[in-house]
């Protein structure tokens, strides 16, 4: 291949466990660096996504920035993966979704008695939260979905591999895993 | 001579009386499906098991095995109606995976596994369900629940409890629990009930073995469950269908 592919990560409403489910490709990352680089991503440290080939997105949309990044992500990528349970269902941060926001946030910081003094935050710096935690694909047009709590190393790898040898995607059962 | 109709170009004998579903598991032949259970009656309503019959499309747990007739049903547009009701049904539900702790053993995970349903693609309802945990055995989550009727059925047909029923219609249909206080404790179920072992999603748990098999060994993590569906047929009905508890329910 003569020209690397840009590959931009981010988490959003997530744990960044599937960027380390990605780092779980262990020795393969050395073949994955032959075929890639990573453009705006927690590995590099770069800040704002330019144009790229693929954008990774993990986490759901749990607050304006999220969804800040994630138009910057659709925006400059060519092809936008959801990856993941809560950037495919909202996962976790979602079981919020019945319960309404004021309740969360006077339980956690006002009536929770392990954080007496503290007060329901409200930095302006602080990005507002939204009322409900979204999945990727109700705000922005995904092109790709990889579920998984986190998705394994190797149905990431598997993903990968078929992506950029141009071959559309194909998981079998035992890498489609939801949990 | 055993009479036979076609599935997907091949002949299936039947014996009379059966459904295409269950001619088909009895030979060996595997279409996916939900809410059939062959203990129970059929139901009919998850639609899961939907083939193409003489071009007309029909849930085949409850189509009768017919001579002459023709079935598709391994073929990309049955196969894409699957996928979307499995879809549809993640997104109706709180179905989140990797906090349940029947991952790897739910019929509705092994199947949007087996069918490569990636996203629930719709706009998710994440509804207010809250559980019931009243029983000193069972934990009743209804935030799982598919209305499959397996409960339903199993509580009725065989235990002759009727514990459970679906009430409502439409997008307010839902599980209930028949008792003057709607909980569980309520009720005479028994952890020796048919009832409380056939759930196929997590909705009717036992208390106090959650985790006892460890996620990665459940059933579904070994082998996909259109290899092991023919594992339980064919196992013909043996349920009367008649529960005199049950008339009023709806």
């Amino acid at each position: 291949m003569s020209k690397k592919l840009k590959v931009a990560t981010t988490s959003l409403a997530g744990c960044f466990g599937c960027h380390m489910s990605l780092l779980d490709i262990d020795e393969r990352l050395f073949d994955l660096l032959e075929l890639i680089e990573f453009d705006r991503s927690p590995l590099t440290d770069i800040k704002h996504c330019g144009p790229c080939d693929v954008g990774l997105v993990e986490g759901g949309l749990c607050n304006a920035e999220n969804v800040h990044v994630l138009r910057e992500f659709r925006k400059n990528c060519k092809i936008l993966v959801a990856v993941g349970a809560c950037a495919v269902t909202g996962g976790l941060p979602a079981q919020r979704n019945h319960l309404s926001l004021a309740d969360c946030l006077q339980e956690v910081y006002v009536t929770e008695i392990s954080l007496e003094h503290g007060g329901i935050p409200n930095d302006p710096e602080l990005p507002l939260p939204l009322d409900k935690v979204h999945p990727l694909h109700e705000v922005v047009k995904v092109d790709y979905f990889l579920p998984g709590c986190p998705p394994s190393a190797d149905t990431i790898w598997k993903f990968l591999t078929d992506l950029l040898a141009g071959r559309t995607p194909s998981l079998g059962p035992e890498l489609i895993r939801y949990d | 001579m055993t009479e036979t109709f076609q599935l997907d170009g091949e002949d299936v004998p039947f014996a009379p009386g059966q459904s295409v579903l269950q001619a088909a598991l009895s030979a060996g032949r595997y279409i996916p499906h939900l809410c059939y259970h062959p203990e129970f009656k059929p139901h009919g309503s998850c639609k899961v098991c939907t083939v193409k019959a003489n071009g007309r499309t029909a849930a085949s747990c409850t189509l009768p095995a017919q001579a002459g007739l023709n079935v598709e049903s391994e073929t990309g547009e049955m196969n894409d109606l699957r996928r979307t009701l499995v879809q549809m049904l993640f997104a109706e539900g709180n179905h989140f995976c990797p906090s349940c702790e029947k991952s790897g053993n739910c019929t509705l995970q092994a199947l949007g596994s087996d069918l490569g349903v990636m996203t629930a693609g719709f706009r998710h309802f994440y509804p207010d369900r809250p559980v019931d945990a009243s029983h000193p055995d069972f934990l009743l989550d209804f935030n799982r629940c598919i209305l499959c009727e397996l409960c339903v059925r199993a509580s009725c047909e065989v235990d002759n409890k009727c514990v459970f029923a679906l009430s409502g219609r439409g997008l307010t249909k839902h599980l209930i629990v028949n008792a003057a206080s709607g909980k569980l404790a309520d009720t005479d179920v028994a952890l020796t009930d048919k009832a409380v072992s056939v759930c196929p999603v997590g909705v009717i748990l036992k208390k106090r073995v959650g985790f006892a098999v460890p996620i990665g060994q459940r059933r579904y993590d070994q082998r996909p469950i259109s290899e092991q569906a023919l594992d339980d047929a064919p196992r013909p009905s043996t349920a009367s269908g008649a529960c005199a508890a049950c008339e009023g329910t709806s």
